[in-house]
């Protein structure tokens, strides 16, 4: 494949999850080795073995998952890798912090070097990798995926700085799947699919539909299509709750919120808002320090897990990867991960590996999994399937309340779709859905209510046709 | 062709690594050999006569795998749960202490019921001294490997005090060593002028019931989820804590059994200075036999060979029984490095289920300014 | 009761202490060093024991004990090597490396033991220089090692919170893949650091041989490389953390010494568990409040 960056300009490279933007991107910053082609790079080829060789020739990258050492200051983290030094290596501390404080300045990206990165918000430590890859002297910035964890307003003050860093000569590739984003800041588009540039435009001749369909290869629908929701009783109760996180400090504070019956209830905020620790407790994997939480009127509050999936919860993790299932085992064990000890999957404490199989084999057949059978190991599925073989597993125990934590998260267009699909199906069954999901135009589209949090706490609560993007936007900033 | 490379990979697994392993082991310890000023292949000759050729040498390796095939189980299924037990030798010895108990101070049962009897104190014993660091690790995060290594050392402690005039010892004997145990409590001799006793069988039946128990039981996938993703397994509604604490305390029971099983067996009473390592050795059965029961037997049988052998080569040659360690670690090491084993065998990585990477785009960006 | 606090002389027992922690701050500082750039190091003990021996076999041979505490140094770090070759190199998992290199120690070493010293009829190489405190009751002393220990604590302070060496170590030890996208040589870093690691513990080793008696035993050192990595963890992963909570675990030891001596009625085998007891308790209840490095154990992959 072939791709070209001019100087001066916002490069957008689209494509959905799974495409080989990041990996192309990690074989420019020297970080994944390309089996065979060429880097061009100021019309000289060039080779590009390890980061190293990238910084020196003025690339810099901000990655999806910030690379930065959360103990660690923001002037330790700036300087990292190319130290300022007296003496024989030792750290000048001083010099370090006024000179992360000029760059700060100069380029507008507010941020006290002094502090720890661990305690900074995810908007502010984007500003502490901008800024890393600024120190380096980088001309050629590459964004991974940059607003992911922003909030709208956040992402004009990203663009800002984009814009301002073009406007000095500087190129910038933008990594993305969204595709407003493209239109608005991009001054070429390349579209990937499947590994292969399958387009090259610019926003003038393009537009949003024409984008997705270049994306996925066929047309999609940009929304989710559902009817009015027909809300029954009450069936997840949560009162004043509060809830530490692992460092014991207050993540979720004082909230109380209800799901009933066919409806979906969103919580949208940008991450690390106490989402995690709200749906943990809710799920018995945190115990909560106040307040009580009651499903179907049973109180649950301080239930194990075991109880709580027993009393009729599903819970979908964010983590697909750590919590959602098992790598190492087969298809069908993970589908009955929460029930293998219950007839007729077991008796006493012999398994029996044939109920286990059928009932597998109706699932894969039912939610689309795409595997060569349920022997098959979940660990080399893709991640849309095995995204799928989770919602599969919680929505096929028929739980009362569904806790869907980013359900398509960097899962393919088919299976967002897919998904979507099905969360509304249930709902419309009768199901209580709590969707958490930092992909704010998720939330929007799916959620009959949204609720929206910051510092654990909840600000607002709106109908989805009250719910307006800017509003819900500058909530999620704590702007009240 | 799918299947071809997937064959090649267990076979590679099951087979080769291990062979390659072993063979690596004796020749580093070779080198050692000749480093200590003697001669290796006078020194593997008594080596493999004391193993096998020797009169009454065969069985008395048997007799010698007996504690390794628990022992090793007992490691292996640790493993399972992602547990390293390097504990195996304190539990080895508290079984032999619950063992020689119920087989030294009950008397008149018949054999049928105080051999059983005394087997299942030994595991109790191991259970309990296992389950401590289990608790400690469910509870407070302590790793296993430190805190069963420190009860090791108390083990230690707490057998020279029970036993070297201590509550234990035999006041009728000068020796530093329990009374000997009822006659009904030893196991059988299955080889008449030989040491080889029932707990080779005993200890043959358990693979089979530590397989099921493993594969084929809720138990047993509670602890292999743990193993694999202790997470995941959380988000079921699997209590990990639980799970780590049963896992380890199963675990000693295994250890816990070949203590009792020497006592009942072979010592019929408990020095206090019981055992030279079986428990450590089994960290090497265990690895050998890559956590599978089936292969804890081969595995078993190799390590009982070289211990029997061993003691032989130490009296006829001038070399210390203490090489057995450096075959040891070289094993393990071999077998915890496969891509160590390719590199000397100069062989093709096969990649292993879909976690590797193996399509990878290229690249040509040009830049202009 | 009285009899023992006649025998209780508190200089002596913090002189006892301190120099009982010399093994235990050297090779707890040598786990900080290399757990920090992300290596587990419970080789520890199998290095110390293999440096005791080295060391004690060279000065045996040279007479210069000093030339001796070179060697033990020099073995540290060749075993070190060893385990970050497996862990780094080969992606064996820390544990079970470490695993092999405490066996491949016992072996080496009582293989060696048995062919040269234990039938030979050595005297001994005698110890090390002390420093004698005179003005003390019972005129203890404190020798070479125990005082490099002490001073290489601020040391080792320094050069992992000062230099631009030890920020990279912290960096590869937390996000080894953030430290490789800076720019820096993750592999070389903790290769450096593990084999750092070897030549604090082999000096750990020295103190058994070379200071405390001037003879090799089999297996001698007795468990104190795991109550090393207790400390280091009880120490909260810093050097100066790693020497007091390897003065308690030498002050458990001291203490059981003394109350032998004391004639107080408890066996010995009992107030022998002490240190170990203590490991255990620390280590459940230091978990939790101090927090390891996050890549800690964890093998680094470069694509």
């Amino acid at each position: 494949m072939d791709l070209t960056v001019e100087w001066g300009q916002v490069h957008a490279l689209l494509g959905e999850n799974g495409a080989g933007k990041s990996t192309l991107m990690n074989v420019v910053y020297g970080l994944v080795r390309a089996d065979s082609g060429e880097i061009h790079f100021d019309g000289r080829a060039v080779h590009i073995g390890s980061p190293q060789d990238a910084i020196k020739l003025g690339i810099g990258m901000v990655h999806q998952h910030f690379m930065l050492i959360p103990p660690l200051t923001v002037a330790e983290n700036v300087i990292l890798g190319n130290e300022i030094a007296t003496g024989p290596g030792v750290v000048d501390q001083r010099r370090a912090i006024s000179k992360v404080a000029e760059l700060s300045r100069k380029y507008g990206l507010e941020v006290d070097p002094a502090q720890r990165v661990e305690d900074l918000s995810v908007g502010i430590q984007q500003r502490v990798e901008i800024l890393k890859a600024l120190y380096r002297g980088a001309r050629l910035l590459i964004l991974d995926e940059p607003t992911a964890v922003l909030t709208p307003q956040e992402v004009r003050g990203l663009f800002e700085v984009v814009r301002a860093l073009v406007r000095d000569g500087a190129a910038v590739i933008f990594i993305t799947h969204k595709l407003a984003e493209v239109i608005e800041v991009a001054d070429q588009i390349t579209v990937m699919r499947r590994g292969k540039v399958v387009a090259t435009t610019s926003p003038k001749e393009s537009n949003q539909a024409e984008l997705a369909r270049l994306m996925v290869g066929r047309s999609v629908l940009l929304r989710v299509e559902k009817g009015e929701a027909k809300p029954g009783q009450v069936l997840l109760e949560i009162r004043d709750l509060s809830v530490q996180d692992d460092r014991h400090q207050v993540a979720v504070d004082g909230v109380s919120l209800e799901v009933r019956a066919g409806e979906i209830l969103g919580i949208a905020g940008v991450e690390g808002n106490g989402q995690n620790e709200l749906v943990e407790a809710i799920v018995g994997l945190r115990m909560p320090r106040a307040g009580a939480i009651l499903l179907g009127g049973r109180d649950i509050t301080h239930a194990s897990t075991h109880s709580t999936l027993e009393a009729g919860l599903g819970f979908i993790p964010a983590d697909r990867h750590r919590m959602g299932i098992v790598l190492e085992l087969p298809v069908s064990d993970n589908l009955v991960l929460s029930r293998f000890d219950l007839p007729p999957f077991a008796r006493w404490i012999v398994r029996y590996f044939d109920a286990v199989r059928e009932y597998a084999v109706k699932l894969i057949k039912a939610f689309d999994i795409r595997t060569q059978g349920p022997d098959q190991l979940a660990g080399s599925l893709s991640g849309g399937n095995q995204q799928k073989l989770v919602v599969a597993r919680e929505i096929g125990t028929q739980p009362k309340v569904l806790l869907a934590s980013q359900p398509t998260r960097g899962v393919d267009v088919g299976s967002i779709e897919f998904i979507h699909r099905r969360l509304v199906e249930e709902r419309d069954h009768g199901m209580g859905v709590l969707l958490v999901s930092s992909e704010l135009d998720e939330v929007l589209s799916l959620a009959d209510r949204v609720a929206v949090v910051y510092r654990g706490r909840v600000v607002a609560i709106f109908e989805q046709k009250e719910a307006d993007r800017d509003r819900i936007g500058l909530l999620m900033a704590g702007a009240a | 062709m799918k299947i071809d490379r997937a064959l090649r990979q267990r076979l590679f697994a099951a087979v080769v690594l291990p062979l390659v392993s072993v063979v690596c082991g004796f020749i580093v310890a070779g080198v050692a050999v000749v480093v200590t000023g003697s001669d290796p292949i006078e020194a593997f000759t008594a080596l493999f006569q004391g193993a096998f050729t020797n009169p009454r040498a065969f069985p008395e390796t048997l007799v010698a795998m007996v504690p390794y095939v628990f022992l090793g189980l007992a490691v292996a299924l640790g493993f399972r749960a992602g547990l390293f037990n390097i504990g195996a030798e304190g539990q080895f010895y508290l079984g032999a202490i619950f063992g020689v108990l119920a087989a030294a101070s009950l008397h008149g049962l018949p054999g049928i019921v105080h051999v059983p009897l005394a087997l299942a104190s030994g595991m109790l014993g191991g259970f309990i001294w296992a389950a401590v660091p289990g608790l400690l690790k469910a509870r407070f995060g302590a790793h296993e490997v430190i805190t069963t290594i420190m009860l090791n050392y108390v083990a230690f402690q707490l057998t020279d005090f029970l036993i070297n005039k201590g509550p234990m010892s035999d006041p009728h004997s000068s020796a530093p060593r329990t009374a000997f145990i009822d006659p009904a409590a030893q196991l059988p001799i299955l080889l008449g002028g030989s040491r080889l006793h029932l707990g080779l069988i005993v200890a043959v039946l358990a693979v089979p019931i530590v397989w099921f128990l493993i594969q084929r039981t809720t138990i047993g996938f509670r602890i292999r989820t743990v193993g694999f993703s202790p997470g995941a397994a959380r988000a079921a509604g699997i209590s990990v804590g639980w799970t780590l604490v049963l896992a380890m305390g199963i675990s000693g029971a295994l250890a816990g059994i070949a203590g009792a099983d020497e006592i009942l067996g072979v010592s019929h009473y408990m020095p206090a200075s019981f055992s030279v390592g079986y428990g450590f050795d089994s960290i090497a059965v265990a690895l050998l036999a890559r956590s599978n029961p089936w292969a804890i037997l081969p595995s078993a049988f190799l390590f009982g060979a070289m211990r029997n052998g061993a003691a032989f080569m130490q009296l006829q040659t001038q070399v210390s029984s203490d090489l057995i360690s450096i075959v040891q670690a070289i094993v393990i090491m071999f077998v915890a490095a496969p891509a160590m084993v390719r590199w000397i065998l100069r062989l093709r990585e096969v990649p292993v289920g879909g976690l590797q990477i193996t399509q990878r785009e290229t690249a040509g960006v040009s830049s202009e300014t | 009761m009285t009899d023992f606090l006649s025998h209780l002389d508190i200089a002596g027992f913090i002189i006892a202490t301190l120099v009982a922690s010399t093994p235990l701050v050297l090779a707890a500082m040598g786990g900080v060093m290399s757990e920090r750039s992300g290596v587990v190091n419970i080789a520890l003990e199998g290095i110390m024991l293999t440096s005791a021996f080295a060391g004690y076999a060279a000065a045996v041979a040279t007479h210069n004990l000093w030339l001796g505490v070179l060697v033990s140094i020099i073995a540290g770090m060749l075993i070190a090597a060893l385990h970050a070759v497996l862990s780094i190199q080969f992606l064996v998992d820390q544990i079970v490396s470490g695993t092999v290199i405490n066996i491949l120690a016992i072996g080496i070493t009582g293989s060696f033991y048995r062919t040269y010293i234990q039938n030979s009829e050595l005297a001994g190489t005698g110890v090390l220089p002390a420093l004698h405190l005179n003005f003390l009751p019972n005129a203890p002393f404190i020798g070479v090692i125990t005082l490099a220990a002490l001073a290489l604590i601020p040391i080792v302070h320094f050069l992992l919170f000062r230099t631009v060496f030890g920020l990279r170590t912290r960096a590869c030890g937390e996000h080894p893949l953030a430290a490789e996208t800076a720019g820096i040589n993750v592999y070389f870093v903790r290769y450096s650091n593990v084999i750092l690691s070897g030549a604090l513990a082999g000096l750990g080793g020295a103190y058994f041989t070379l200071q405390q008696i001037g003879n090799f035993l089999p297996n001698m050192t007795g468990g104190r490389g795991f109550i090393a990595l207790a400390a280091m963890i009880f120490g909260g992963w810093t050097p100066v953390g790693a020497f007091l909570a390897s003065l308690l675990f030498a002050g458990a030891d001291a203490l059981s010494g003394r109350l032998q001596i004391g004639g107080v009625q408890i066996p010995y085998q009992i107030v022998g568990m002490l240190p170990y007891v203590l490991t255990i308790v620390v280590v459940a209840g230091a978990v939790g409040r101090a927090v390891a490095p996050a890549a800690d154990g964890k093998p680094y992959k470069k694509s």
